[in-house]
């Protein structure tokens, strides 16, 4: 997380000069979301070019289960929510609650990928089945990792918000807006993921 | 011109590290970084530009006969790859960019200097590990653009190097790329308008949103690959129900832009050095600008160009032809505006001004043969032979390398505070442009009578063209001899530059020479017109 570092540096450098600029950081961040986002858009054009030119082979086509990428579908919502409070509760300087709905919020990442994992062992298709199967195991494996990667930031922020030598308090709320920031992108990757990949 | 504070000389030497070492650090510091970039660049171009004399060795004679057919396809990828990504697009964009943006903007630093750091420290390992795979099993045999079923189905070490070398490579330019983008914006000294920049900030900025938007989708696409070749999906494996002209799609929409990426920022730098040069204003500002967010917008929608013999639909190659057209409207702009500045002005015939003139005059015959490709008749009857490779070559060589030695020549007293030598360094162009256009242009003719390119082994009508084209080709190497003796004796003995030795007006003339290590000691100047020659004193 080399961006989140990088003001605190200018400042550092400059005390002499004692110049100031603007909080840029979630811009830079943005900008990386965008450059994020355009790796799922390539896989999305991928995934709808093969449904258009390439027919699977007979017996290759399958009706997913709705049920599990549905409950996951609301936990990430959920989470999206919680996350939400949990930056309102750090900024009323409400530490431990916001402690609780960032642990909640990672909880419910958990039991994500725990659901993916299930559905994973329980499909009729394995990852070199099909053309199909290779990319539903790519798009959702690769959402996934934004998935555990996010979820891990979340326990860190959990971590560094504690009221005895954390670092994030109302002052420091950058980090938290961040990962919230990615957070809520990940959640709509998911929802677009779920339109094309399971209801389309 | 409007300087708001007058620049002080510095004298705070306390805060630069001291010696060479410094470049071997994870330093911050922004210039620091530009010049690692350069020299880790250069060594890449030379090890690359040994490659590609190996290859016309080669081909000197009809038969393959210097070395194996499967060490020339592994010696033609490196050199492209190399090339490519180790250093037309770091230097060009990094080198440079980090150097001068910070100036132009009138910051301290970029705006994330640790991110900064770890985009150049990407870029030495993975070149390193690039190199080595050939002594692995092989290096890649499938080209710079590794097309399945090619890339499937050569030796696979070689080829999963490539990949998770390019991948490194693709990240240190994303993360060179937002940074850009956020000084640009974000950075800029309060009273400094957009439409005030310096032109290179524009080209960079329309080069780092490209970088932003189109290379994470190489990423996923060789991501994808990769998975073909280790765990044997079929993504793009026709044997496996796979779609190869995906790939190619996926790869071209980022390649294209690529060229862009490699081209846009020499724009920027020689809009930079014909004003100074010349001792006029860049002619044209504001269709300056235009014109580069027009190749931007225009450089994303024009990729399958490169697929009209992959079985294009009719609609597919109809828009292609017409938005690649439109994209010749802007750059034509761009360079009657170049011409249009050296028109009436003060010309001094020096190496900067050589190299730049002699990157106007390769790069209208790029343009054009670029144009000429875009047509569909024309490009499937020259599709895949020496026709493109003299096209893309008078593109990235005689356009920007060109580019990169005419900045080197600008900028090295800015630097070093060192003159260069401007005998050796019109030795230099004259061998330089001899060599590149004795090399490249009897291509065009192999290309147009049919040889293929990517092959060891050729007709032995051809012999004789490509003895010249091979001729040209030791000329090049030649060439940098006269350019590293320069380098080396103005460095140690060079005559003092002093702080602004061409009379230049944009604002990295306008600190010591060279510049401390938070670019101002006071506040940074205003400039307000960084092309306003032959308005006052200058």
């Amino acid at each position: 997380m080399t961006t989140l570092d990088s003001s605190k540096e200018i400042q550092k450098n400059n005390s002499e000069v004692n110049e100031t600029h603007e909080d840029f950081r979630m811009f830079g961040l943005i900008t990386f979301l965008i450059a994020d986002g355009m790796t799922f858009a390539g896989f999305f054009a991928a995934y709808l070019t093969y449904k258009a030119v390439n027919p699977l082979p007979d017996g290759a086509i399958y009706e997913l289960e709705l049920p599990i990428p549905t409950l996951n579908t609301i936990l990430l919502l959920v989470s999206s929510a919680t996350f939400h409070k949990a930056g309102k509760s750090l900024l009323k300087d409400k530490n431990s609650d916001s402690q609780k709905w960032l642990f909640f919020t990672a909880l419910l990442g958990i039991i994500f990928l725990i659901c993916q994992l299930f559905e994973y062992f329980h499909l009729p298709f394995g990852l070199t089945d099909n053309l199909f199967a290779s990319t539903f195991y790519a798009l959702t494996g690769f959402h996934g990792l934004h998935v555990t990667l996010g979820t891990l930031m979340i326990l860190i922020i959990t971590w560094q918000s504690r009221i005895n030598g954390g670092r994030l308090n109302s002052q420091n709320i950058f980090p938290l807006e961040a990962v919230e920031l990615y957070w809520h992108f990940v959640d709509g990757i998911w929802v677009i993921l779920f339109i094309i990949l399971y209801l389309l | 011109m409007t300087i708001s504070i007058d620049p002080q000389k510095t004298n705070n030497e306390s805060l630069q590290p001291k010696g060479w070492l410094r470049y071997f650090s994870f330093s911050l510091d922004h210039k620091v970084i530009g010049i690692q970039y350069l020299v880790c660049g250069f060594l890449f171009y030379l090890i690359g530009g040994t490659l590609a004399s190996a290859i016309r060795i080669e081909l000197a004679s009809p038969m393959s006969d210097f070395m194996p057919r499967d060490v020339y396809n592994q010696v033609l990828t490196l050199h492209g790859t190399i090339m490519i990504f180790l250093w037309i697009v770091p230097v060009v964009n990094g080198a440079f960019g980090n150097y001068l943006i910070p100036f132009y903007v009138g910051a301290r630093d970029m705006a994330f200097p640790r991110l900064n750091a770890v985009a150049f420290w990407l870029i030495p390992p993975s070149g390193l590990m690039l190199v080595a795979s050939y002594f692995v099993e092989g290096a890649a045999q499938a080209g710079w653009t590794a097309y399945p079923p090619l890339s499937i189905t050569t030796p696979q070490s070689g080829q999963i190097i490539w990949i998770l070398s390019v991948l490194l490579l693709g990240g240190s330019s994303i993360f060179g790329g937002i940074n850009f983008i956020a000084t640009i914006i974000k950075l800029r000294r309060p009273g400094l308008k957009l439409m005030q920049l310096p032109m290179y900030c524009w080209a960079m900025l329309g080069t780092s949103l490209l970088v932003v938007l189109s290379t994470p989708v190489l990423a996923g696409t060789l991501i994808l690959l990769s998975f073909d070749i280790i765990a044997n999906t079929g993504f793009f494996n026709p044997v496996l129900g796979g779609n190869v002209v995906v790939y190619q799609h996926l790869f071209w929409f980022y390649s294209h832009p690529a060229v862009y990426i490699m081209v846009l920022p020499a724009f920027g730098l020689v809009s930079e050095i014909l004003p100074v040069h010349a001792r006029k204003p860049l002619f044209g500002y504001t269709t300056m600008v235009f014109s580069i967010m027009g190749i931007v917008v225009l450089g994303l929608v024009v990729w399958a160009h490169h697929m009209f013999t992959s079985g294009t639909p009719p609609w597919m190659r109809l828009f292609f032809t017409i938005a690649t057209a439109f994209i010749a409207v802007p750059t034509g702009i761009k360079f009657f505006n170049w011409v249009a500045t050296l028109w009436g002005g003060k010309i001094s015939i020096n190496s900067a001004m050589l190299f730049s003139c002699g990157f106007i005059i390769n790069f209208v015959f790029g343009g054009i043969t670029g144009v000429a490709l875009a047509q569909v008749p024309f490009d499937i009857h020259v599709h895949d032979t020496y026709f493109v490779v003299a096209h893309f070559h008078y593109i990235v060589y005689g356009g920007t390398v060109f580019i990169i030695f005419s900045s080197i020549y600008h900028w090295f007293p800015k630097v070093s505070g060192k003159m260069l030598n401007e005998k050796l360094g019109i030795i230099h162009f004259i061998i330089t442009f001899i060599g590149f256009n004795l090399c490249f242009a009897p291509q065009h003719w192999l290309g147009l009578n049919g040889m293929p390119r990517r092959v060891a082994e050729y007709d032995p009508q051809f012999q004789f063209v490509n003895q010249i084209s091979s001729l040209g080709a030791l000329l090049m190497a030649i060439s940098t001899i006269p350019f590293l003796v320069n380098v080396f004796l103005s460095v140690r003995n060079g005559k003092d530059a002093g702080d602004n030795p061409w009379n230049a007006l944009t604002p990295e003339w306008l600190t010591s020479s060279p510049p401390p290590v938070e670019n101002w000691e006071g506040e940074a100047p205003l400039v307000e017109e960084p092309y306003g020659y032959g308005k006052e004193n200058s």
